[in-house]
């Protein structure tokens, strides 16, 4: 029995790794040997293919966009999801559930629904093309999940906890920010996490919304793949170098998803 | 807990409220008034009643893409939730290897949705792929894009590949949550693995689960960007499934009007049956 447990995770890991280990040795390779045979692993070890991106703005400044869309959805998420979070866990009033409900059911819309509508709304209002349209319809799908997440953990946290402060001669504010948002720390870790995850790896909405100016990189990808032939390489290239922020991420957050979900209700 | 009334907590709730209305509503509110229009081009709209809702209703396109997503959806979650949990099980619960483990895991999570589709394509292509070269050296006929059974399988392993972790994460977390103190009585009755698992680890990752599992519903009705990069919906109509088939009506073919009623129909099917699944969630919290 013991065996077999250590052996499950090896063997659903090596699974995991396998399509990766694929795309990043393809990256190192030149798209002869991509295309001319099959080999394991690189025989002309190359760096071309990241060469190629970091000196083309086309390519690098996807990266830059993605990045900006994604940190301003995120925070925009978080911020106005809290507030409204811990209204859900310690209030009662007029249509809580409904709202609770009506908000999950936005996280439920197709984005392919809503992508053409979208372009129409943000062109109208003037800001198709820029970070903050991408960052807004994020927003959608991204709130709801914040909310929901935030919630599970304040939940959690009893309500002496306000009393006491209030006691103590804390306002409200005063509370909120120096007693509260530490207390439900790992929260806003997990919450973040989602926020980034779902926005960093959503492609249809960013691509609807933008043009030139904030173009991620995702997009860049898809445009190259169709124009320039089919150059596999620098494609591998480039979708590695889109798994190494999400590692980041995850490094920070480790502890946190493991004891943070177990701490919320999530 | 017991939560008190206060009606000013509207004013807490107000920022989402604005931002999530602006978001939900102009675009379906767009969606609503196509799907009840006829056009011809040019901006000129002729009120069509409920022609599109009849016509997308009837149509046996509409009941295949509708088919094909049911069945990708349920058997998704048929292997990925049993997977997961198995795993969940089977991880170490102390130490570094805890790190790891989830590191490594959540690694597909964060991958962009087209990188994946992407990384799959190249992964399963019969000449170049690791994948497609070794089923077709150790005797496989594998072609996934040509042949519709290997599509479909490539498109499900790359969904396991993909979303299982999340169900491992949560499942995780669910059983990371039991104190040891239940471990220990269960040892000093004698109860057997199963016995621990049926009574003691399942019922505390309920919750978890029946979260992974809406989440994974709602995720896998959605489903888009995947597919379309790994197979295009391909070969022929054979993996079509319901985003699939709305974009291609939608911005293909520019018939806004069957698009919008289609779109409306999709997202009344995941709003009801997710509704089921929260209700049945929330009344089994209240017993």
């Amino acid at each position: 029995m013991k065996r077999v447990s250590w052996l499950i995770p090896t063997v659903y890991i090596v699974f995991l790794m396998l399509p990766i280990y694929w795309l990043v040795s393809m990256s190192f390779k030149t798209t002869n040997e991509i295309l001319g045979s099959f080999t394991l692993w690189p025989q002309n070890f190359t760096l071309d293919n990241y060469r190629v991106i970091f000196t083309d703005p086309t390519w690098y400044m996807g990266y830059v966009n993605s990045i900006t869309y994604v940190t301003i959805n995120t925070v925009l998420s978080v911020a106005v999801a809290l507030p409204a979070a811990y209204a859900f866990s310690r209030y009662r009033f007029l249509g809580d559930k409904h709202l609770f409900f009506w908000l999950l059911t936005n996280r439920m819309a197709p984005a392919a629904v809503f992508a053409l509508p979208f372009f129409q709304l943000y062109s109208a209002i003037g800001i198709f093309d820029t970070h903050l349209a991408v960052a807004l319809a994020h927003t959608l799908f991204n709130i709801p999940l914040a909310v929901w997440i935030l919630e599970g953990f304040m939940s959690g946290v009893p309500k002496q906890l306000d009393e006491t402060a209030y006691v103590d001669g804390y306002s409200f504010p005063a509370f909120f920010v120096k007693i509260f948002i530490p207390t439900i720390a790992a929260g806003i870790g997990v919450a973040a996490f989602f926020c980034f995850m779902f926005s960093w790896v959503e492609l249809l909405l960013a691509k609807t919304l933008t043009a030139v100016e904030a173009k991620p990189i995702a997009a860049t990808m898809t445009k190259t793949a169709s124009s320039s032939g089919y150059e596999l390489g620098l494609l591998a290239a480039a979708g590695t170098l889109t798994i190494i922020p999400g590692a980041i991420v995850i490094w920070f957050v480790r502890n946190y998803i493991a004891k943070g979900f177990a701490l919320g209700r999530v | 807990m017991n939560k008190t009334v206060n009606q000013k907590a509207w004013f807490f709730v107000l920022p989402v409220l604005i931002l999530v209305a602006f978001n939900a509503i102009v675009p379906l509110m767009t969606v609503v008034n196509y799907s009840v229009q006829e056009t011809f081009g040019d901006n000129v709209f002729f009120w069509a009643g409920i022609t599109w809702f009849e016509d997308v209703l009837r149509s046996s396109r509409f009941h295949d893409a509708m088919g094909r997503q049911l069945f990708f959806t349920f058997t998704i979650l048929a292997i990925e939730v049993p997977l997961g949990v198995i795993i969940a099980l089977a991880m170490p619960r102390k130490g570094i290897w805890v790190s790891v483990c989830l590191v490594l895991m959540a690694m597909p999570l964060l991958i962009p949705w087209n990188v994946v589709g992407a990384m799959w394509n190249i992964f399963g292509l019969p000449e170049i792929g690791l994948l497609g070269k070794t089923l077709n050296t150790i005797g496989f006929d594998y072609n996934y894009t040509r042949q519709p059974g290997d599509a479909w399988f490539t498109l499900i392993m790359m969904d396991v590949w993909h979303w299982t972790s999340l169900v491992v994460l949560l499942a995780y977390a669910g059983l990371v949550s039991i104190p040891d103190a239940y471990y220990q009585a269960a040892k000093i009755d004698g109860a057997s693995s199963w016995a621990i698992f049926r009574y003691i680890q399942l019922p505390k990752m309920k919750r978890v689960l029946t979260i992974a599992i809406l989440l994974r519903f709602m995720d896998s009705f959605n489903i888009y960007t995947e597919p379309s990069v790994l197979t295009g919906g391909g070969p022929g109509n054979s993996t079509t499934l319901l985003s699939i088939d709305l974009v291609k009506i939608a911005l293909g073919q520019f018939d806004l009007g069957p698009a919008a009623a289609m779109s409306l129909i999709y997202f009344l099917v995941i709003l009801l049956m997710s509704w089921i699944f929260y209700t049945v969630m929330t009344r089994n919290e209240e017993q």
